[in-house]
């Protein structure tokens, strides 16, 4: 009998604990596609982070490394240096990566450090309980800016894509949506080409999923969907913002 | 072997005693006074096919260490103080990870930024574990440049043999000195242990199960198992890397108990003393975790008196206590603010009754 579907070998077996209508189990899975595909898993460490993010060590099927709050990308960076021959990878949520490990993402971009990350963008503090986040949109209400985020209060949110492309080192930046089967195609395709990236050594590569918090949000999976769509991509437009032509070559 | 005489300091002896230890990757930050120590290493490490690599922060450098240790690299970083205090989190989990590391603090004053002249004060930082949880980390304190090169060495070592991050604690004065140095035969850098995430593609047919790292223990029961068994190995290294060194001990009436640079004022006065007529010893603990309490109650019970010499406001002080027979009576002789300890001080003290 012919398989047309299955779990990705890159996957474990361990059931996703997230929530209905979250994004990470989809991000997980086309981040172990694309191992799959790349043939990368037993190349592969993956490094997981601190948020819902914290047990990406127990569902992706290679070695692992769990870090620090926001220092997945100093972990990873020293992990390739330390096994150049192996494929390193981190998975972060926007406080970690964008918040509490500021410094060392765009050090590791500045350096144009060999490694992909995937960064899950769902503006909000997700384990916590859906506090504001450095990607929390203008008039955004969490629990710790309920009145809504307000630049005069709170702060204005922080656009990764537009920071990290500033910088010299990137190989690959990338932004994605997960909101419909088609732009999941696209979202692996990119996340495909930031691997490629790495495997090149053409330096650091990033995909930004714009993702569902259904939970923090207080929406049905409809509505985040929908909030995602048309209010999250609005302020962070998808698409790629940086491509060294050689990701492409070959 | 080689036997070559070379003027280094205090500093440089720790590079060399990694790099002779078979280690080949240095993640660091600038901070005075150990600062040469990562200009050497950024000198030396790229011709030996080796990885320096200069952090944006002493965090950052820190979970370098977590990351290439994990990947089973033989791998430090050195700080001073303040830097050292940025590591703390770091430390906590490499020490729940069991991730084998060398780091090397050469001690400034403080508290806050303090000052850069030589002192004391991260005693309990050190030997109480310093970042978040019940956890220790094994502390050698060498006292002279030649004992900095070979308990660096040695703290590889024992990184390895317990899985365990070690820390050389020295002071500005030890790290920035030059004296003698009689280098040992290199050794290359061993192979990744058999728990280190080198990729599964890197091992045998029978091995390929993936590895993880990791220091969240959510399921019920799971840490407190984590501790107990951290806890036993802690054990197991208090009893077998108890470290200390004697001076004119035996038929001491009073006795200096101090580690590092103030050991060699110690030991100073503790000469002239003896000239004068005055029985005096120098007991100097070089692991002070785990603190060589046993050795000392010995002593405790023959002595009349124990002078606590350290650049602090009485840290050791504390463990020295811990360690004694109750009848002893112990004093102590402290500096802070980056002052030093001179042997004059030291041989007042011991005159007195």
């Amino acid at each position: 009998m012919a398989v047309l579907f299955s779990r990705p070998q890159s996957l474990t077996d361990t059931p996703f604990r997230y929530c209905p209508g979250c994004h990470h189990g989809l991000a997980h899975r086309l981040g172990a596609e694309a191992l799959d595909e790349l043939n990368l898993r037993e190349k592969a460490v993956g490094i997981a982070s601190v948020g819902c993010s914290v047990y990406t060590n127990e569902f992706f099927n290679c070695d692992t490394q769990q870090a620090a709050h926001g220092r997945a990308p100093a972990v990873a960076t020293a992990v390739k240096r330390a096994r150049p021959e192996c494929f390193v990878f981190t998975y972060q949520g926007d406080g970690d990566l964008a918040s509490i490990g500021m410094a060392e993402t765009i050090h590791a971009a500045a350096r144009g450090e060999n490694i992909s990350i995937i960064f899950i963008n769902n503006a909000c503090y997700g384990m916590t309980g859906g506090q504001m986040a450095p990607t929390t949109l203008p008039g955004q209400k969490t629990t710790t800016s309920p009145l809504g985020r307000e630049a005069a209060r709170e702060g204005n949110p922080i656009d990764m894509m537009k920071l990290l492309n500033a910088l010299e080192g990137p190989a690959y930046l990338s932004r994605v949506l997960l909101t419909s089967p088609g732009k999941q195609a696209a979202a692996k395709r990119s996340i495909l080409r930031a691997f490629r990236a790495q495997m090149k050594g053409l330096g650091f590569s990033l995909v930004e999923i714009l993702s569902a918090c259904p939970s923090n949000w207080r929406m049905t999976p409809v509505e985040a969907l929908r909030y995602v769509d048309e209010v999250m991509a609005k302020y962070y437009p998808p698409g790629e913002v940086r491509v060294a032509k050689e990701v492409l070559e070959g | 072997m080689k036997d070559q005489v070379e003027l280094v300091s205090g500093n440089r002896a720790v590079a060399r005693g990694a790099l002779d230890a078979g280690c080949r990757m240095y993640f660091g930050y600038p901070i005075t006074p150990q600062t040469e120590i990562a200009e050497y290493m950024s000198m030396v490490l790229p011709e030996m096919n080796g990885v320096f690599l200069q952090a944006e922060s002493e965090l950052a450098a820190i979970n370098m260490v977590y990351g290439a240790a994990g990947a089973g690299r033989r791998v430090m970083t050195t700080s001073s103080s303040p830097g050292i205090s940025l590591m703390m989190e770091g430390l906590s989990y490499l020490a729940t990870a069991e991730l084998p590391c060398v780091i090397a603090n050469v001690m400034r004053g403080g508290p806050g930024l303090g000052n850069i002249s030589p002192a004391q004060g991260d005693y309990f930082q050190a030997v109480k574990g310093g970042g978040h949880g019940d956890y220790h980390t094994p502390v050698l304190a060498p006292w002279s440049v030649q004992e900095i090169y070979d308990l660096t060495r040695t703290a590889f070592d024992l990184a390895d043999r317990w899985r365990n991050p070690v820390f050389i604690l020295l002071d500005g004065l030890l790290g920035t000195m030059m004296e003698p140095l009689r280098t040992r035969e290199p050794v290359p850098e061993r192979e990744a242990p058999s728990w280190a995430t080198t990729g599964i593609f890197a091992r045998e047919a029978n091995d390929r199960t993936p590895r993880s790292i990791y220091t969240l223990h959510m399921p019920e029961g799971a840490l407190t198992e984590v501790n107990r068994r951290l806890q036993a190995k802690y054990r197991e290294i208090a009893r077998e890397e108890v470290r200390y060194d004697e001076h004119f001990t035996r038929d001491a009436e009073v006795l200096v108990v101090a580690y590092g640079s103030v050991a060699r004022s110690a030991l100073q006065a503790v000469r002239i003393a003896r000239q004068q007529g005055r029985r005096a010893g120098l007991f100097r603990p070089v692991s002070l975790w785990p603190f060589p309490e046993e050795a000392l109650y010995n002593l405790s019970e023959k002595v009349q008196k124990i002078l606590v010499a350290e650049m602090s406001s009485g840290q050791m002080l504390e463990d020295v206590r811990l360690a004694t027979a109750p009848s002893c009576k112990i004093e102590f002789a402290g500096a802070m603010g980056g002052e030093l300890i001179y042997p004059g001080t030291i041989l007042t003290r011991l005159q007195e009754e």
